[in-house]
């Protein structure tokens, strides 16, 4: 077997055929910031965070197939304040206040922020009415920190195989539904051990009475930014879904 | 509302009309829309039971499609076309007419139910503007006089179709025939003559006449029938006909599937013998419903000639049969993947390529997805040859374009040019010779000021998809940027981030100049999102939404220069309008309770 190569800002990356640009790089090590994306899912495409150029075009790496040849340019300036500026999007359109969050320092979006170096939401807040769904005895949503991402929806689509989330809805009037007669979380047989619940990238999905369980401080992305906790975490699946091919 | 029994009875007769068939159900939904005038929530139950899917699925189509409502519309259900053109025929003017007329509040179903007045996306009449829908049948030509009319029909009641005919006719305005517009094809004769030459020669020949796609993107006829017939592993093989004219100022393609729908129906019929194919779909866009029933009409004399079913001009090998889908207001439908994935009953949300719709498309299988007028084009292809298109054009552009044209001209419709003709040209022929600047192609497309007016149609200059605008020197560029830049941030579909997000920073940020708060800052920040925004989206539409600003940016930066304040930062809320929820909340509208801004 011949081996495949691509670049990535001027380094080799040896890929498998069927691979896309984004899981190329998390089995050599290389982070490229993402947040809709998890290796464990469908790719899916949305966030746009994970935009490289690929031959001078803009792709999201993680749906475009890795080729041959293919020079791909990750972390550079333009690239990242980009990034930023999608980041900062993604802030102002729904309503995140990380110091009242109980993901904050667990939560990929801010992590992404710290990342980024995103000092400040630079855009007009939209401040959008969005509604808290707390009717279920375990799980509840609160959508002002959705950032529609699907990973709820693809989770218990694909794994836990009960369609409990859709997104509705069109443009910046987008949003999370759930698949029941009232729309409400209590109508649905999702449960607490569901992938669907923690797949949340933000704490728009939470487990009652957890809150705060780990302290501020000690919490995932509190000493480690989030490159290096991705790849720890990504890599592994990478490789067993290379196995599996 | 509570659904009385009748009124499920009603529900199971429409499921059952559509044969249960889920793929159906913007089909579905637009028969219950138009039945109980909204979505109500008992009725999607019924309906995810029924078409065993699951209820969010049919609730999130619902909520995105601007043609369903989930609170009861009137029982005469008007919009207004907001498209640019109709702005300049005076469709404001005629719908804040309408509404005092009637009294309602534009986007509310008047007290007694009976009437709703709203704004909707270009209805592609504009050349016959100011134009709009009731109960979804376009109208045309509105005046205050009509509107007179309009208000006694819709208050004492009056069935649509009772209304005078006058108010529905829609003309074709056909001024420059050429090639496409001006050959006449015998139904049938391109299919004998398909036959005759072979399905391999026929395929050379679409090659060999140079046809691109005519919808915009422009991409190789021949070439994306040939991927088809090639790819593998599928168990069908389809031909769509996007029918979905959304792009504002485009209206060639009504006119087509008006006066031309035969040869439309034979190209896809050609297309369905050489990719092999047994079934075609037209997807209508919902604003031409007018055209719905005329279009069966046609398949069915079709059928009726041998021309569709089996044993297609008495061949037992060719079975081919078409059916007419509608779409619900969403422009996004036009973009291919979007609209087979509308076709399939879901929302409009274009799909990740690759795979491309030629190897995986409806249901999976490979599509081909063509314009109106490509299919129009191949038609005649079939019949008189390669050479005899190829003929007209330019090198890289080859035959010719039907051009819809509308605004300040005297002569506003339809032309068909040879590619290579230039901007000039045209406008003499219209009319439109005080022309100040062109829109080609729609908002998605450029705007160009007068001294290019010596530059070409055609892939390698100007292209478009039909819509051609003409602005004299009464207009003024930035109302008609912040029109387009609306439109975008409506017809968004939400799916990336930079599109979502950014249409609507877009909007904002324009409106905040238009309205004279903007200082450098805003400038550099309109151009920072406009470049983010093309640069990052997932679709056509994303990245197209910031053209109408940067190209005017780069031709007429004194009209929002003028606009701006002479400081260089303004801040980006207006105080005034933040106090709007505490004025709501006290009921208080007194000097007092305003907040001058610093100028």
């Amino acid at each position: 077997m011949t081996e495949h190569m691509l670049t990535i800002d001027g380094q080799r990356i040896p890929f498998t055929e069927g691979q896309t640009i984004i899981e190329a790089a998390t089995a050599a090590g290389v982070y490229i910031p993402h947040l809709c994306h998890n290796p464990e899912f469908k790719p899916h495409g949305s966030c746009k965070l994970c935009t490289v150029k690929v031959n001078g075009r803009n792709c999201s790496a993680c749906t475009f197939p890795a080729a041959d040849g293919q020079e791909v340019l990750n972390n550079t300036q333009e690239l990242n304040e980009t990034r930023r500026t999608i980041t900062q999007m993604l802030f102002i359109e729904g309503n995140h206040f990380c110091p009242s969050c109980e993901k904050s320092g667990n939560c990929q979006l801010q992590a992404v922020g710290y990342y980024l170096n995103m000092l400040d939401a630079h855009f007009p807040f939209f401040y959008p009415s969005r509604e808290v769904d707390a009717s279920h005895h375990e799980v509840m949503l609160d959508r002002d920190r959705c950032i529609l991402c699907e990973l709820c929806v693809r989770a218990s689509r694909d794994v836990d195989g009960k369609n409990v989330f859709a997104l509705s809805g069109r443009g910046i009037n987008s949003h999370l539904i759930v698949n029941s007669t009232t729309g409400k979380l209590k109508d649905t047989d999702i449960s607490v051990d569901d992938k669907a619940v923690h797949v949340c990238p933000v704490g728009a999905i939470l487990i009652k009475r957890k809150g705060f369980e780990v302290p501020i401080g000690e919490r995932i992305y509190d000493g480690q930014d989030i490159g290096q906790v991705s790849l720890e975490h990504e890599m592994p699946i990478v490789e067993e879904a290379e196995h599996g091919r | 509302m509570p659904c009385t029994p009748s009124d499920m009875k009603t529900v199971a007769d429409i499921v059952a009309r559509h044969d249960a068939d889920p793929t159906r159900l913007v089909q579905i939904l637009r028969d219950v829309q138009s039945t109980f005038r909204h979505i109500p929530a008992a009725i999607m139950d019924r309906l995810a039971a029924q078409l065993s899917i699951d209820r969010a699925q049919v609730q999130a189509v619902t909520e995105f499609y601007t043609f369903f409502s989930t609170e009861p519309r009137g029982r005469f259900d008007i919009l207004i076309s907001d498209s640019i053109t109709d702005h300049m025929l005076g469709s404001r003017e005629i719908a804040a007419y309408l509404c005092e007329r009637l009294g309602v509040t534009p986007g509310q179903t008047r007290a007694d139910g009976q009437v709703s007045v709203d704004f909707t996306s270009c209805t592609g009449m504009c050349e016959q503007g100011p134009a709009g829908l009731v109960n979804g049948y376009a109208l045309t030509n509105l005046t205050r006089d009509r509107v007179e009319r309009i208000v006694e029909l819709v208050n004492d009641g009056t069935p649509v179709s009772q209304w005078p005919r006058e108010f529905f006719v829609v003309k074709d305005n056909i001024h420059r025939a050429d090639l496409v517009l001006g050959t006449k094809l015998q139904p049938g004769s391109a299919l004998r003559w398909m036959f005759q030459r072979g399905l391999d020669s026929t395929l050379d020949e679409i090659a060999k006449s140079g046809l691109r796609g005519r919808g915009g993107a422009g991409f190789g006829t021949a070439m994306k029938w040939k991927f088809c017939r090639e790819a593998t592993g599928s168990t069908e093989r389809f031909v769509v006909c996007n029918a979905d004219e959304g792009e504002p100022g485009t209206f060639k393609d009504r006119v087509l599937l008006q006066s031309y729908a035969h040869q439309v129906f034979e190209g896809m019929t050609v297309c369905g013998a050489v990719i092999g194919a047994r079934r075609g779909y037209l997807y209508l866009r919902g604003e031409y419903l007018y055209l719905h029933e005329p279009l069966n009409a046609v398949l069915a004399e079709r059928r009726r000639a041998g021309l569709l079913g089996s044993n297609i001009i008495g061949r037992p090998d060719f079975e081919f049969d078409i059916e007419v889908r509608i779409g619900a207001g969403a422009y996004i439908c036009g973009e291919e993947s979007a609209l087979i994935e509308s076709m399939e009953g879901k929302r409009g949300v274009p799909r990740n390529r690759p795979p491309y719709p030629v190897t995986n498309g409806y249901l999976d299988q490979p599509t081909v997805v063509n314009n109106v007028e490509t299919f129009a084009a191949a038609a005649l292809i079939a019949l008189k040859g390669g050479a005899w298109f190829s003929a007209a054009g330019t090198e890289k552009s080859k035959g010719t374009k039907i051009l819809s044209i509308a605004g300040d001209c005297a002569r506003p419709g339809i032309y068909e040019y040879p590619f290579g003709t230039t901007m000039a040209q045209i406008l003499a022929d219209c009319g439109g010779t005080g022309a100040m600047g062109l829109q080609i192609g729609g908002p998605s497309g450029i705007f160009i000021g007068a001294q290019e007016f010596e530059r070409v149609l055609g892939f390698e200059d100007l292209p478009t998809g039909g819509s051609f605008m003409i602005f004299d020197q009464r207009r003024d560029v930035l109302e008609i940027v912040r029109n387009f830049t609306h439109f975008f941030a409506h017809e968004s579909c939400g799916f990336c981030t930079p599109c979502r997000v950014g249409t609507s920073l877009l909007k904002n940020q324009l409106d905040k100049i238009c309205a004279g708060h903007g200082g450098k800052a805003d400038l550099a920040e309109l151009t920072h999102i406009s470049k983010l925004v093309r640069a990052t989206s997932h679709c056509g539409l994303g990245q197209t939404a910031a053209n109408p600003i940067l190209s005017t940016l780069e031709r007429f930066p004194e009209q929002y220069e003028q606009r701006l304040k002479a400081i260089s930062f303004e801040p980006g809320f207006d105080l005034d309008g933040a106090l709007e929820v505490a004025r709501r909340m006290s009921g208080r509208d007194d000097a007092h309770a305003h907040l001058a801004q610093e100028a």
